[in-house]
């Protein structure tokens, strides 16, 4: 077996995976929780904003600047893309909405096929491989930084949730559309915020994984079964159940990575995922169905 | 064949801290039809759907034809004879009258073509006759209930559960109906059904079973269970059953 | 429409078979052929989509995993264990049927429907994906072959003639099928749990047996288009046959073409591969144009056509003859 440090340093890795995972489960929980969709564009989404990331590293913005940009920038754009498409075209039927946002990840997806070619992208940032030593583990700088900037957002979007007043509009609609609509509350308007919110949260994330991982135009699915897996397993609307679950399949991802083998580590997110959702579609920290 | 088509025992459901059926007992004798009624929140369509099966007892039987249900789900308890409808109508709204109606009559003839023979003659007896291939989406609130009840119908029931088929009618379409209803007891259908609308309670029903707070606490023809202090109590408060005889005395 | 008589059912898919054979007298072209042949293959994987998703309003998004089973398993039979073609195929059409009733069993037991249901399909392909990519018996990353040798018995031929008939065949028999059930108990039942669960179930239907059949037959026909594109390429990978890929043609064909209806899955399959083949020929090619193209079809499709391409049709005469009629 491995040794109780080897161990620990794969949790600690795990748990910093598991944070930018929460971010992205963060995104997909709350638009579900508000406006009762699944969003199937979520990982074409994180993808485009890979790319964003990307482009402006290859104009000389350091990712973690660009990210200042970016994240109002998406937020503008999944207004706009909920306002004026998914709402419109999907006439209010949970199907079609489903299937609008499966059209949606199609064209984003090949759209930055045609762009940028199936080609695996990196880049190379000066704090690339620097790294925090805790003495028995040195954890990649990187990493660490994504960790910071996950934490902070996270607390960000509590606080913009539970202190303002978009926030009570939102949660008012997430409960009772009709109730929300009949106290004057424009519904499509908090469709829309909530759904740039979730666009805002995937630049963010990609802005923080770019400088330690790759992107390609599928990379974002990687990812977006991983937030499903994490979301149905935080209960579906759940915001601290998305936390919590991204931390757990972060860690689980890592330890079975460590035991089974890499290329099985994903492997055993799907069963989780599938295990779950038949036996206990509400989660395991069981929001409502 | 001896004993009553449907009787309940001491059936209770409770859903999570509230007990919404609490211990209620009636009966239901062969071809007649049988009211139960109650006020708002009694738990009368709560009782409904543990007859069809749609919810499970958590105390209790459900004996149909002497044979104790159980557990068996819904559509083996239509195969039995129990169908019921439902008090907000639920159309196949993309099909026509015609084929809506047959979904129903399917249970019985497997053949396609007897299945929407049937549900003609059924749209028939119910009035929807002229209506056969309209889409089940434009008819009006009339027409959906007739059409909620030639669904059921068509299935040939021994018992047909009927929840609120009246409501949200106006009194005339009211009028039109009740006929449909006791010429559907006089074809051997034995009927229980949960109503507000008195006046058709008072005309159709030959005993009447009262429900409050998830308990039955008055049963008989409709003439006694409306004379029952403990129902005009139930309905309008505490005191209104002393309240309304004393204006009585005062006024005689 | 369900009264009418057995001509008028089935005379116009007769019909419209007769016309399309007559496609290889007219051409000889190896590129059209080529082209037909996989909308024929697209249309029956989404006339299997169609059974369960477009009569029984159960969105799938994870086709591929039976399209694949069958693909396997029709290679496999035949490339390690030198089972005859045809019987391999047919193995390949079962295995896909009997990955269809477990995954039904399963999700429709536990209560799936509607976006629940859509993603378990999803992360099963996956699943399929990531297995029959990662171990040795399906040949991992490298694939299987089928051995060239190009005999009848073998179900392989030089002329790419009999291939679009054998296809034609296949789409021609499940479209029978499929308005034979329209026709039946099974189809209206089926399509009363698409419109209303709880109705249905009042009415005496078993739902969840209906479920289970009718993705247990979707999951045939899906998996005889796999089994069909080995002996037509004599070669499958993971992407190839659990990529999301064929999960989304085998759904969008329905959509665009007409969902629960007899000829939405051929009409909407020769519309987009017509469609396809005119954007390469206009915009070169250039990877991704094509299905970036078909995602805004499919977004275009649900705002404006919600019943589709013959839905269209249908409100554009009825346009027309409004026009005319004062």
């Amino acid at each position: 077996m491995f040794s109780p440090e080897i161990v620990t340093a794969a949790v600690l890795n795990g748990l910093l995976t598991g944070a930018v995972y929460a971010l992205v489960s963060v995104a997909l929980t709350l638009v579900y929780g508000v406006l009762h969709i699944i969003n199937f564009a979520h990982g074409a989404t994180l993808t485009a904003a890979m790319f964003a990331a990307y482009v402006a590293w290859q104009a000389g913005i350091d990712p973690l600047v660009a990210v200042i940009g970016l994240a109002p920038l998406f937020f503008v754009l999944g207004y706009a893309v909920q306002r004026w498409i998914i709402g419109p075209a999907s006439h209010g039927e949970d199907r079609n909405i489903l299937l609008v946002t499966l059209g949606l990840s199609i064209v984003i997806e090949n759209v930055l096929l045609a762009t940028f070619r199936s080609d695996t992208r990196s880049i190379d940032v000066p704090y690339g491989f620097s790294s925090v030593d805790l003495g028995f583990v040195f954890l990649p700088m990187p990493r660490v930084i994504a960790f910071g900037i996950t934490c902070v957002v996270a607390l960000l979007l509590w606080i913009l949730l539970a202190r303002t007043d978009a926030g009570k509009a939102i949660r008012a609609v997430a409960k009772d559309k009709l109730g929300a609509a009949l106290v004057g509350i424009d519904v499509p308007h908090v469709y829309a915020v909530t759904f740039g919110l979730g666009a805002a949260c995937l630049a963010v994330a990609a802005c923080v994984l770019l400088p330690s991982y790759f992107v390609n135009p599928r990379v974002g699915n990687a990812y977006v079964l991983v937030a499903f897996t994490v979301v149905v397993l935080g209960g579906m609307g759940s915001v601290p159940g998305a936390v919590i679950g991204g931390l757990f399949i972060g860690i689980v991802e890592s330890l079975s990575g460590l035991y089974f083998g890499e290329s099985l580590g994903q492997l055993g997110i799907f069963l989780i995922f599938i295990l779950v959702l038949l036996v206990r579609p509400t989660g395991l920290f069981g929001a409502r169905a | 064949m001896s004993g009553p088509l449907l009787s309940v025992e001491g059936a209770s459901k409770r859903f999570g801290g509230l007990l919404a059926v609490d211990g209620a007992s009636f009966t239901v004798e062969r071809g007649s039809i049988t009211g139960l009624i109650g006020p708002n929140g009694a738990g009368k369509t709560t009782l409904f759907t543990l007859v069809a099966g749609f919810e499970t007892l958590t105390a209790g039987t459900v004996c149909f034809k002497g044979d104790d249900l159980g557990r068996m789900p819904p559509h083996e308890r239509a195969k039995r004879g129990i169908t019921r409808t439902f008090q907000i109508v639920q159309p196949f709204a993309g099909l026509t009258v015609r084929e809506n109606i047959a979904v129903g009559a399917h249970l019985r003839h497997a053949a396609r073509g007897e299945a929407l023979a049937r549900a003609e003659a059924v749209a028939k007896r119910v009035g929807l006759g002229d209506r056969l291939d309209q889409p089940a989406s434009g008819l009006t609130v009339a027409g959906r209930k007739r059409l909620e009840l030639a669904r059921a119908l068509a299935t040939e029931p021994t018992l047909l559960l009927l929840d609120e088929v009246l409501a949200g009618l106006n009194p005339s379409e009211v009028r039109d109906i009740v006929p449909v209803i006791r010429e559907i007891r006089d074809g051997g259908v034995t009927i229980l059904m949960v109503e507000h609308v008195m006046q058709a309670v008072m005309s159709l029903c030959d005993r009447v079973f009262v429900l409050a707070q998830g308990r039955i606490i008055a049963q008989g023809t409709p003439t006694e269970v409306t004379r029952d202090p403990a129902v005009v109590e139930a309905y309008l408060g505490h005191g209104a059953a002393a309240r309304l005889a004393s204006r009585e005395v005062a006024r005689g | 429409m369900s009264r009418s008589g057995p001509v008028a059912a089935y005379g116009p898919i007769l019909a419209v078979a007769l016309l399309l054979a007559m496609l290889p007298v007219a051409t000889s072209a190896n590129t059209i052929l080529n082209s037909m042949v996989m909308a024929l293959l697209i249309a029956l994987a989404g006339q299997g989509w169609n059974i369960l998703g477009g009569y029984g309003g159960q969105f799938s998004f994870g086709h591929a995993v039976f399209f694949g089973t069958g693909a396997y398993v029709t290679a496999l039979l035949q490339a390690r264990f030198g089972v005859n073609a045809y019987v391999a195929f047919a193995a390949g059409i079962a295995a896909g049927a009997m990955v269809g009733t477990i995954l039904g069993y399963l999700s429709f037991r536990s209560g799936l429907r509607g976006s629940y249901f859509a993603l378990v399909t999803l992360a099963f392909a996956e699943v399929f994906r990531i297995l029959a990519n990662a171990t040795a018996f399906t040949g991992g990353a490298a694939g299987t072959l089928v051995k060239l040798d190009v005999r009848p018995e073998n179900f392989q031929f030089s002329s790419r003639a009999v291939f679009f008939w054998i296809a034609l065949g296949l789409v021609t028999a499940v479209m029978l099928g499929v308005r034979f059930m329209e026709r039946s108990r099974f189809g209206a039942w089926l399509v009363a749990v698409r419109e209303n669960e709880d109705a249905a179930r009042a009415l005496g239907v078993d739902t969840l047996k209906v479920k289970i059949q009718a993705i247990t037959l979707s999951a045939g026909v899906t998996a005889a288009a796999g089994g069909f594109y080995v002996q037509y390429f004599l070669f499958i990978d993971a992407n190839l046959a659990y990529g999301t890929w064929i999960s989304i043609e085998a759904l969008l064909v329905p959509i665009v073409g007409g969902l629960g209806t007899v000829f939405g899955p051929l009409i909407g399959a020769v519309a987009l591969h017509g469609l396809a083949e005119a954007t390469k020929a206009i915009a070169g090619r250039i990877p991704g144009i094509d299905l970036a193209l078909y995602g805004s079809l499919l977004v275009l499709a649900i705002a404006f056509a919600p019943n589709g391409l013959q839905g269209l049709m249908a409100k554009i005469g009825r346009g027309l003859s409004f026009g005319r009629a004062p």
